[in-house]
């Protein structure tokens, strides 16, 4: 079972010192934050994606690219990909990216967006937010897994004889999840498809994200993947702790009830029992999160947001440490003791989806054609071009 | 024959309050009514009062605490709807339409439904017609010809020419829910996971 840590990059203002980091400090700690939860031994970092303040995410491939370059095991991932408003070209090309530059050490998850007014900004419209979810998403997957693609839709300009590059690495796509609170729409997505699900459930209680799952995963069943019980399921979390219980309530308090999102809402008392929010000892958040598993099944990925409301750097590579080294390992273990032995322990890692590729048979050729389709000419006959035409200029 | 549910939302926010009374008047008019009609009702009271704060959790975090998830629930799959609130500064009160906001859209969608507002005199009776009724309009609810306000006077009155007394008004409002509520087949108690279209529907051409 794989554990991370999922941020959505918010520029929040500490309560308790009244101090605000700009844009750059925020993306300096986030890329911090990365680098120490995989020296840590966290197993997923994932960037959210939004395009408006006080978030900093708007490109996360760029960040995630550099991370790639930075950390040596942790799997870079999103929380989410704008599935809605972001070009499937982009995507296509972007995440193919990303998963050559790290060697296959990622994977996305797709989600629709909830900011009204950045559907417009992109030329999109909200209402239209599910059919986008679905035709730009079954585009995406073609340009994954077709060389050359003709296609024409609802939402974005036609394409003849298109190729995305570069081609996903040794021929076969990112794994992709898909997240959703609330629209079964979203769980069926995923299910028909065989990708993985998340819920994020941070602010919802936990009956609530038992249905969502329990309906993927029949839904999963349904669609010819695997049992029930085989599909691929994450969670979102959200943790604060110290050494002594009481010690995390008094210093998290303050961050809660000033929290974008539910902030001067909810008491912290109700929140925490109510949703996932565990503040208190490292034992408390075993015990909370290793009991998951009774109301949702076996899952493969659990994610916590331990960055936002406006905790200090400091107190955020505190917070990883005490995950790493106090509760990932014993929930690690109790998961794997569990866990019957044909329920995949993980979401399938890329040297696996090549392996199951192989195997089917639907491997596909790693390189683009070797000449572009309209010119019939190769690179290197450019290159040819390009050099003798510097020749002459030097 | 299956029996109905009616689910009584009352906004008053003083305690005792005339909203409630006036509700419970409606309610067992309503009760009455149908039970002469041969059909068995189960009757659910939603006090706004004690989900004031849920109400506003909700508005802040999007997700309903459990009692408020309990009423929701049940008005969601109601057949009959009796929805009081107490006028303040000419409209329903805040709590009762933060009550509103936080209900599902398509939740009242053609479910009968009778309103009812108290005041201090008569002179805000027409927040009814003004106020309440597009509320509910908007809600694509059913809502009967009758609705009924309760002034201050009115728990003493007898009527005169211009204006039947209360109980005659609670009557013929009670009347025209049972009679819409019994015509209705009784609300079938769906989840939200029911009508997921098929995938292959939702992708279309695509």
């Amino acid at each position: 079972m794989q554990f991370g840590i999922f941020s959505v990059g918010d520029v929040t203002t500490d309560p308790t010192t009244g101090r605000t980091p700009d844009d750059t400090e925020r993306v300096r700690a986030m890329l911090t934050i990365a680098e120490h939860a995989d020296a840590a031994g966290l197993d997923v970092f994932a960037s959210g994606e939004h395009h408006n303040p006080p978030f900093v995410t708007s490109s996360p491939t760029t960040m995630l690219g550099y991370l790639a370059g930075r950390t040596k095991n942790i799997l870079l991932s999103t929380a989410t990909t704008l599935i809605t408003t972001n070009d499937p070209v982009r995507l296509a090309e972007e995440y193919a990216m990303l998963q050559v530059v790290s060697g296959g050490r990622m994977d996305l998850m797709m989600g629709r967006g909830n900011t009204g007014p950045v559907y417009p900004w992109f030329g999109k419209d909200i209402r239209q937010g599910l059919p986008l979810a679905v035709e730009n998403y079954a585009l995406l997957r073609r340009l994954w897994e077709e060389e050359v693609v003709d296609w024409s839709g609802r939402f974005r300009t036609p394409l003849q004889g298109f190729t995305a590059t570069p081609r996903p690495l040794d021929g076969v796509p990112p794994f992709v999840w898909h997240g959703s609170i609330r629209t079964p729409e979203i769980a069926e997505q995923a299910a028909f498809y065989g990708d993985g699900f998340l819920h994020n459930a941070i602010f919802w209680p936990m009956e609530h994200t038992a249905q969502m799952v329990n309906f993927y995963r029949q839904r999963y069943e349904h669609h010819g993947h695997g049992r029930a019980d085989q599909a691929i399921v994450g969670l979102g979390g959200q943790v604060f702790m110290r050494k002594n219980s009481q010690a995390a309530w008094d210093e998290f308090r303050p961050y809660f009830d000033n929290a974008p999102v539910y902030g001067h809402g909810p008491t912290m008392e109700d929140f925490t029992r109510e949703t996932p929010l565990t503040v208190g000892s490292p034992q408390q958040v075993i015990d909370r999160y290793g009991a998951f598993w009774e109301q949702v099944g076996h899952y493969q990925r659990q994610m916590f947001l331990i960055d936002h409301a406006g905790l200090p750097l400091k107190t955020v590579l505190e917070q990883i440490d005490i995950l790493a080294e106090d509760v990932v390992p014993v929930l690690r273990k109790e998961a794997e003791a569990r866990r019957p032995a044909d329920v995949p322990a993980n979401p399938p890692s890329h040297a696996e989806r090549v392996a199951a590729a192989r195997a089917a048979g639907r491997l596909q050729a790693q390189q683009a054609a070797p000449a572009d389709h309209w010119t019939g000419r190769a690179a290197e006959d450019d290159l040819e071009a390009a050099q003798a035409a510097g020749a002459t200029t030097r | 024959m299956p029996s109905r549910s009616i689910v009584v939302v009352s906004g008053g926010l003083s305690q005792p309050s005339s909203t409630r009374l006036l509700a419970d008047r409606l309610t067992e008019a309503t009760v009455q009514d149908l039970t002469r009609r041969g059909i068995d009702t189960v009757v659910e009271v939603v006090e706004l009062r004690g989900l004031a704060h849920d109400v506003v959790d909700m508005t802040l975090t999007g997700y309903a605490r459990p009692d408020l998830a309990a009423a929701l629930s049940a008005l969601a799959g109601a057949d009959g709807v009796i929805a009081v609130s107490p006028v303040y500064a000419a409209s329903y009160a805040g709590l009762f339409k933060s009550f509103v906001d936080v209900l599902d859209p398509e939740a009242l969608s053609g479910t009968p439904v009778l309103l009812g507002a108290t005041g201090g005199t008569a002179r805000h009776s027409l927040a009814l017609e003004h106020a309440l009724r597009p509320l509910f309009a908007y809600l694509h609810a059913d809502v009967v010809p009758t609705s009924v306000f309760a002034a201050t006077d009115d728990w003493a009155d007898a009527g005169g020419e211009q204006v039947k007394p209360l109980p005659e008004r609670v009557r013929r409002a009670a009347a025209e829910l049972a009679q819409r509520v019994a015509a209705r087949e009784p609300v079938a108690k769906g989840g939200l996971y029911d009508a997921v279209p098929s995938f292959e529907d939702l992708l279309g051409d695509a």
